[in-house]
């Protein structure tokens, strides 16, 4: 007995229609994992847009462009293997905590416009004292 | 394209409980704050149990989902048609894949994922059991299937999983090409010649219970999820988003000149809520647990490949690989 289908290429598969055995996949079988970076136009930023599998990096760009670059717009594309991306452990999150009074590298933290108001007004007062 | 199971929902293998309290009023403290959960953050067992049992039979379901729909790529009325269809399989795969990706940064590996499928542990949407016996299969499917989906997925890009959003934002944005290329299918078709509309109506009657049953049971049904509600992992009720589908597309299809196969499928204009005929939850349960009418074939088509592939995969594999979790 095999499958017979609305599909005929199911059915010129003659799969059988009971017992078919599945080893399962090993480990690994799906292969490394790769990170890929995209860029949408010339002059814009890379960004990273998700992951994907495959057995090296040449043929992680070849998916990389079918998975993320078949329907948007794409001037390039990157891809690095996740293991070689180091990240700072998420126990170590403080250190991006910093003093939250961050004004005095703003412009905001500078009002030269209320000191020179301030002083022209000074010098007016003076001239006509 | 995904809809809701829910047949897994029996909660609480993990008992939020057993959760050290200072973590876990700070992870619903994050929560509530509206912050996405990322995945090297702590979170608590069920909330990645839970995720990962999602994400993964969402990710079973776009890849299942293309068979009943690539059935008919080489029969395709037309190289427009072929282009487009072509076009929306590939995507429906890619969906597959990102959604994937999502699933392994809780944890849980590919070749297990894929296993659990193989093995009919994991399940996938049940409307994908179900034959596409004509052109007009396709249509019904690529306009009110994938409209069912979209709902479920912008539904679900709000929880507080950060890669399962961004992996269903970038998915709904694609499946507004399927959505409209399904309406433009129906529409042709019910425009048409009467042999069409007679076509896209028998379509439209078989696809009917599938599609009430494609947000999954109701809700007096389902077990209580009061906990998942408050971590974001579910965010909508299995009614919620039906009502939010016939409001939208009943209309559409009326207008149409189709009739929807159930006389009793009307608005209350007191409630605002549709009421329909039960469509059988006998017959979806039957159906998920195994007893549907392409269950074995959408499996056997799904080992072959694997199968199939299997002599490719070992000889590209480098002994010295190791598998690293997905980032993000």
């Amino acid at each position: 007995m095999i499958i017979k289908s609305l599909d005929p290429r199911v059915t010129r598969l003659e799969i059988p229609a009971e017992d078919q055995s599945f080893e399962p996949l090993a480990p690994m079988d799906q292969h490394e994992t790769y990170e890929v970076f995209h860029q949408e136009k010339r002059g814009g930023q890379p960004v990273h847009v998700g992951s994907l599998h495959a057995p090296n990096t040449e043929l992680a760009l070849v998916m990389a462009k079918e998975q993320y670059g078949r329907r948007s717009r794409t001037v390039a594309i990157w891809v690095v293997p996740t293991s070689e991306i180091m990240t700072i452990s998420v126990e170590d999150a403080d250190i991006f905590e910093t003093t939250p009074e961050k004004d005095y590298r703003e412009a905001k933290g500078y009002r030269v416009g209320t000191k020179l108001k301030a002083w022209k007004k000074q010098q007016e007062g003076a001239t006509n004292g | 394209m995904y809809g809701n199971l829910s047949i897994n929902d029996a909660p609480n293998q993990h008992d939020g409980h057993e959760e050290d309290p200072q973590l876990l009023a700070e992870f619903e403290a994050k929560i509530d704050r509206g912050e996405k959960i990322e995945p090297h953050d702590r979170m608590p067992a069920e909330y990645r149990c839970q995720l990962i049992r999602m994400i993964e039979q969402h990710a079973h379901s776009e890849i299942i989902g293309t068979l009943p729909e690539g059935t008919w790529i080489t029969r395709a009325p037309g190289f427009g048609r072929k282009m487009a269809l072509m076009a929306k399989v590939q995507d429906e795969v890619g969906h597959g894949q990102l959604l994937y990706g999502a699933a392994e940064t809780l944890g849980k590996s590919r070749e297990e994922m894929i296993n659990d499928l193989l093995s009919g542990k994991s399940k996938y949407s049940n409307v994908f059991n179900y034959p596409a016996k004509t052109w007009a299969d396709t249509a019904i499917i690529a306009w009110l299937i994938d409209a069912g989906a979209i709902i479920n997925q912008v539904t679900n890009s709000r929880g507080s999983y950060g890669p399962y959003c961004r992996a269903l934002e970038r998915i709904c944005a694609e499946e507004s090409f399927h959505l409209k290329y399904g309406y433009d299918s129906v529409v042709t078709l019910a425009t048409g010649t009467p042999t069409q509309r007679e076509m896209v109506q028998d379509a439209l009657n078989r696809w009917w219970r599938p599609i009430m049953h494609f947000h999954g049971p109701p809700d007096k049904a389902s077990v209580h999820t009061d906990r998942l509600v408050r971590w974001k992992v579910k965010m909508a009720t299995n009614d919620e988003m039906r009502q939010e589908f016939l409001d939208t597309y009943v209309p559409k299809i009326r207008e149409l000149g189709l009739t929807v196969p159930d006389p009793n499928l009307c608005r209350n204009e007191k409630t605002g809520v549709w009421e329909f005929t039960d469509p059988d939850w006998d017959e979806f349960f039957r159906v998920i647990k195994g007893d549907g009418p392409c269950n074995k074939e959408r499996l056997a088509v799904r080992k072959m490949a694997e199968e199939n592939g299997r002599w490719v995969r070992e000889a590209l594999a480098r002994p010295s690989a190791t598998y690293t979790v997905p980032l993000a």
